[in-house]
């Protein structure tokens, strides 16, 4: 058996959800090695060569994947891909792009979101939003993956001794360019890397007060900021804060939600949290539900009033 | 210009389904189906596209069982010209979905293809890439905010750390994401006049499509269930509970 992790970077170091696809694939069995396809990315590459666990990492080096366009990298995953019996990617916004492009160019099934490694050819995976959880065996040879990040421990960033081997890049396809990016600038922990999110819904009533309430919070607390749905619907927040069946999928040590209803779309997301803190003045909530801990009261003097005596 | 758009028929959203005693999946018998709601944004978008004039005609297409002819009649009360229905009782996977589409687009040659980005009941998030993938075309996935003009489209797209704008040659493929548009509801006349368009009914043999899963699930269990929590008085309490019981903080 061998493993092959497309990684996911921007050039210069590796994006975290990567070490947790390494870790499934080290759960799987057989070497791991890590495809780099970027664009002056040799740092990268020789970040992938150090995490644990990887024994080789191929990087496919070329202004074909400056702008890391799906149909480039599906095209190099392909061009790379012929010793391997598992490849697999982060279930994030580029391995879901990426993923189902190479499975369909090999002719093979993908298994999207895993969250466990049965065996080699077994899996589980949540399905209709997290209320049921499915065991999927694949029948093809070569079985092609995304993985749930908050379900696998991310493989430790050193002590690996991979080496770096160079391979062509592929050629430009020619269908798709990148225009341009609006990133959201933050100085706050990445939401599916925190330990600590403060998240808010549509209680909050606008973008000023949410940033008025949940700022001083997350300030106090180190935490990342997230959204229902609903909140970001009504653009309180953009998009890239929400958290749920369809946004983002988190596991925080600690995940209060403020001011939300606590919709199944929403507890997809979320129920794999440590501990849930819900403050809602609703004490008929859905989201007291999966609370550890419920507070009945009104946001507005509840969380400042947290803010000042946490 | 034609655009081809794929629709599912799904639990509706609202419906908490259950997993079934002998585990073998969810219960799905008596529950209300919908179409799923990253179809419909599909096809709203696909509406707006005909209302500027860039769109000429929209087909819409769908494959399952005979009741996905509801789907299709409430994709052309929204607004599509005609439907397909590619019709088989098989658990088709999305690899076996986008065979089936492509041989859809090899005969209506659509320049363009806009699909949900997942279904709600697998979650797979695969088939509008997969079928990209086999036309060799272009994709963006995620779309907030699509423009069509000649033969490129500009797409925006939902990324994990904002947006990303990127440009496609046309024909190419496009996902909705949530923030694309507020699909319209179907009012009565038009639901009327889409009983009256046109509805082809295929079979996966006539598009020549080995449409045999490659999946097995070999059993479908309930998630861990959180216990229930408990209500504090007041924020003191809560401090409380959190430093001193869960120790999180």
């Amino acid at each position: 058996m061998a493993n092959l992790v497309i990684a996911e970077h921007d050039h210069g170091s590796l994006k975290a959800a990567t070490l947790n696809v390494i870790s499934a694939a080290t759960a799987i069995g057989g070497d791991v090695h890590v495809l780099v396809a970027g664009h002056n990315a040799s740092a990268a590459a020789s970040a992938a060569a150090q995490v644990a666990g990887v024994s080789k990492v191929i990087l496919a080096d070329g202004a074909a994947h400056g702008n890391l366009l799906s149909e480039n990298a599906a095209a190099q995953v392909v061009a790379n891909a012929a010793s391997y019996t598992h490849i697999l990617a982060a279930a994030t916004a580029y391995g879901k792009s990426v993923a189902p492009r190479v499975a369909a160019l090999l002719d093979k099934a993908q298994i999207s979101d895993i969250i466990k490694v049965i065996d080699a050819d077994t899996f589980v995976r949540p399905i209709y939003a997290g209320n049921a959880y499915a065991t999927v065996k694949s029948n093809d040879s070569v079985k092609v993956l995304t993985v749930r990040g908050t379900a696998f421990a991310p493989a430790a960033t050193s002590g690996g001794t991979g080496t770096v081997e160079s391979v062509d890049c592929v050629a430009d396809s020619g269908v798709s360019s990148f225009v341009s990016a609006e990133v959201t600038k933050s100085e706050r922990p990445e939401l599916t890397a925190a330990k600590i999110i403060v998240s808010g819904g549509r209680g909050l009533g606008s973008g000023d007060k949410y940033r008025e309430v949940l700022t001083p919070l997350a300030d106090k607390l180190g935490a990342a900021l997230g959204a229902s749905r609903a909140a970001v619907d009504a653009g309180y927040v953009p998009n890239d804060y929400q958290v749920g069946q369809t946004g983002k999928i988190v596991a925080p040590d600690l995940y209060i939600a403020i001011g939300m209803s606590g919709a199944i779309q929403h507890l997809a997301g979320m129920k794999d949290s440590k501990v849930i803190v819900a403050i809602n003045k609703d004490p008929d909530a859905p989201i007291f539900g999966v609370a550890d801990y419920g507070l009945v009261a009104d946001l507005f003097e509840a969380v400042p009033e947290l803010v000042a005596k946490i | 210009m034609k655009v081809l758009v794929p629709v599912k028929r799904v639990v509706d959203y609202n419906v908490k389904v259950r997993v079934k005693s002998d585990n073998s999946g969810v219960d799905i018998a008596n529950v209300k189906m919908s179409m799923n709601p990253f179809c419909e944004i599909a096809v709203e978008e696909a509406v707006r596209l005909k209302e500027k004039g860039v769109v000429t005609e929209i087909i819409a297409v769908s494959a399952g069982i005979t009741q996905c002819q509801e789907t299709l009649r409430n994709a052309m009360a929204i607004g599509a010209d005609r439907a397909i229905l590619i019709e088989t009782d098989v658990d088709l996977q999305p690899l076996a979905v986008a065979k089936l589409l492509k041989a859809v687009v090899d005969k209506e040659q659509p320049r363009l293809v806009i699909l949900g980005k997942q279904a709600i009941d697998d979650d797979a998030n695969q088939t509008g890439q997969m079928l990209a993938a086999l036309l060799g075309w272009g994709q963006a996935t995620f779309a907030s905010k699509v423009e069509v003009a000649g033969d490129v489209a500009t797409v925006t797209r939902e990324m994990d750390g904002g947006l990303e704008t990127i440009s496609l040659k046309l024909p190419a493929i496009i996902t909705t994401d949530l923030r694309l548009n507020e699909p319209r509801y179907a009012t009565l006349p038009n639901i009327m006049k889409a009983k009256k368009k046109e509805l082809a009914i295929v079979k996966p043999a006539d598009l020549g499509v080995d449409v045999a899963p490659r999946l097995t699930t070999l059993r479908v269990d309930e998630p861990p269930k959180r216990q229930g929590g408990v209500k504090v008085a007041d924020v003191a309490a809560l401090i409380d509970k959190l430093k001193n019981e869960a120790k999180v903080i």
